[in-house]
């Protein structure tokens, strides 16, 4: 079986696309990693590898969850399945 | 199967200052950007002689100056190096760069240009280069305990699957590394933000947390004074972006996972400073690739870890680099570059623990002679770290 994306942690709000060619509409896989479980997922747009899809509803505003830390805050509502990227999320830093 | 890394040995050169070196370099190195010319026709003139050029060392002055120096001299004195031959345009800091090789004990020569001109500077320092190449052709590789083995490590043109595999590879290596009393290093100071918290709890003592805090802020108040708007396209870069990375904090994560799970923070370095004893060193640097790795062969170590996710193709002239990608695409359309392929980790056909050793495998080869993607394509980018401008 195909893993098409891998989540860190289970509390993560996001997950990692590691295969080439992801398409929307797509039914994925998912590794979460640190649990050692699977899941799986409907990606709603076009992911490239190495992209991230989000895998909990965000509202704009709240923390993005990754390695179970905050990466940043959405600018916008992120759905589970979307592309979350630099169009939808900016840091805290700098 | 473990490596025993205990009962490992690995053949190298022992130097006169009893550290171990893996490669039997003999360098021309340039003091200043003047000397280059002069350098690389040396290394023309005579095989086996490579010239280190560069695009510093004229009219600097305080911190970075000294840091100059000390980035010369440490490269100088790596163990990867058998002799050295110093080229520059007047006699004063050539001398000074000399003096500063010579302490490890190995040979060193210096040559001038003013009052010389290039032809003749060439002649002369290509006669004792000549004589060099001859020397250090001449030295036997010796059998030393693994733990002689310095290891460097720094990541370029991230992405999500270095956090996610690659950066771990090296972090379970690091453990093990660690626990058999390896000298370790790592940097890259900005590229902490968003998990510098983490970092600063894995310092063993107070003391060291301190010092590695007031590193990190001093870094922060120099990106905070020069920045625009942000440091978007920069840190992270425009490669780890397209690689997937959204923000420096979550850089910073993948990053940190170089460190690995059981190893602490030792101590604190400045840049190029050579660590007193093993152990985990943090030192303060750039993350730029080709400057960190540079400064980490002017500290002393010997072999170089390098996860990529986008493909960075750095190497450096006298350090071997190992790379190593858990990107499949990567692997696909550059695995000329890619020493260990760990992209198994992510399809869960590889795990971390055969993943390290896949990584300590590569270094044990390294270390015995074998080149790497780096040094076959012929990367030496050595790159100084400015702290300001000239005087």
């Amino acid at each position: 079986m195909t893993i098409h994306f891998v989540v860190h942690d289970e509390g993560d709000s996001v997950g990692v696309v590691v295969v080439e060619g992801l398409k929307a509409s797509n039914r994925i896989n998912g590794w979460i990693m640190d649990q050692d479980k699977m899941i799986e997922f409907d990606a709603k747009s076009d992911i490239p590898i190495g992209h991230k899809l989000a895998i909990k509803p965000i509202k704009a505003g709240e923390a993005i969850i990754k390695y179970g830390v905050d990466i940043g805050k959405a600018v916008s509502d992120i759905q589970p399945g979307e592309h979350l990227h630099v169009h939808n999320v900016k840091t805290k830093r700098w | 199967m473990a490596i025993d890394l205990k009962g490992s040995s690995f053949e190298g050169w022992r130097r006169e200052d009893g550290r171990m070196g893996v490669r039997n370099h003999v360098i021309i190195l340039p003091v200043d950007d003047l000397s280059n010319a002069a350098a690389e026709a040396v290394a023309n003139n005579i095989k086996g002689a490579m010239a280190i050029p560069h695009a510093y060392g004229r009219l600097q002055f305080g911190a970075d100056l000294d840091l100059h120096f000390r980035t010369l001299i440490g490269t100088g004195c790596n163990p990867n190096v058998a002799a050295v031959i110093v080229i520059g345009i007047e006699p004063g800091w050539t001398g000074k760069i000399v003096e500063g090789i010579a302490k490890s004990g190995k040979p060193v020569e210096g040559f001038a240009i003013e009052q010389n001109g290039d032809i003749n500077t060439i002649a002369n320092a290509s006669r004792a280069a000549y004589k060099m190449v001859k020397h250090a052709s001449r030295l036997k590789k010796s059998k030393a305990p693994l733990v002689d083995l310095w290891v460097s490590t720094k990541c370029g043109e991230s992405d999500t699957t270095s956090g996610l595999a690659s950066c771990p590879t090296v972090g379970n290596a690091f453990d093990k590394l660690w626990e058999n009393g390896h000298t370790l290093v790592f940097g890259e100071t900005t590229e902490l933000t968003g998990g510098e918290h983490l970092v600063k709890a894995r310092c063993k003592t107070p003391e060291i947390a301190d010092k590695f805090q007031a590193m990190f802020d001093r870094y922060q108040r120099v990106v905070e004074t020069n920045k625009t708007n942000d440091l978007s396209e920069s840190q992270p870069t425009k490669g780890n972006i397209e690689g997937g990375l959204t923000t420096i904090e979550e850089k910073a994560l993948g990053n940190i996972q170089k460190i690995g799970k059981k190893c602490t923070v030792d101590g604190v370095l400045d840049k190029a400073e050579r660590p007193d004893g093993p152990g985990l060193w943090f030192m303060d640097s750039s993350s730029a690739a080709a400057e960190m790795v540079t400064l980490c062969a002017a500290s002393g170590y010997a072999v170089h870890f390098f996860p990529t996710g986008q493909g960075n193709v750095i190497g450096n002239p006298i350090l071997p680099v190992i790379k190593i990608t858990a990107n499949p695409r990567t692997q696909r359309t550059m695995g000329e570059h890619i020493d260990v392929d760990v992209t198994g980790l992510l399809q869960k056909r590889m795990n971390m623990d055969d993943a390290g050793e896949a990584l300590l495998d590569c270094m044990l080869r390294t270390a015995d002679g074998e080149l790497t993607a780096a040094e076959l394509l012929g990367h030496r980018e050595f790159s100084l770290t400015r702290l300001y401008e000239s005087a």
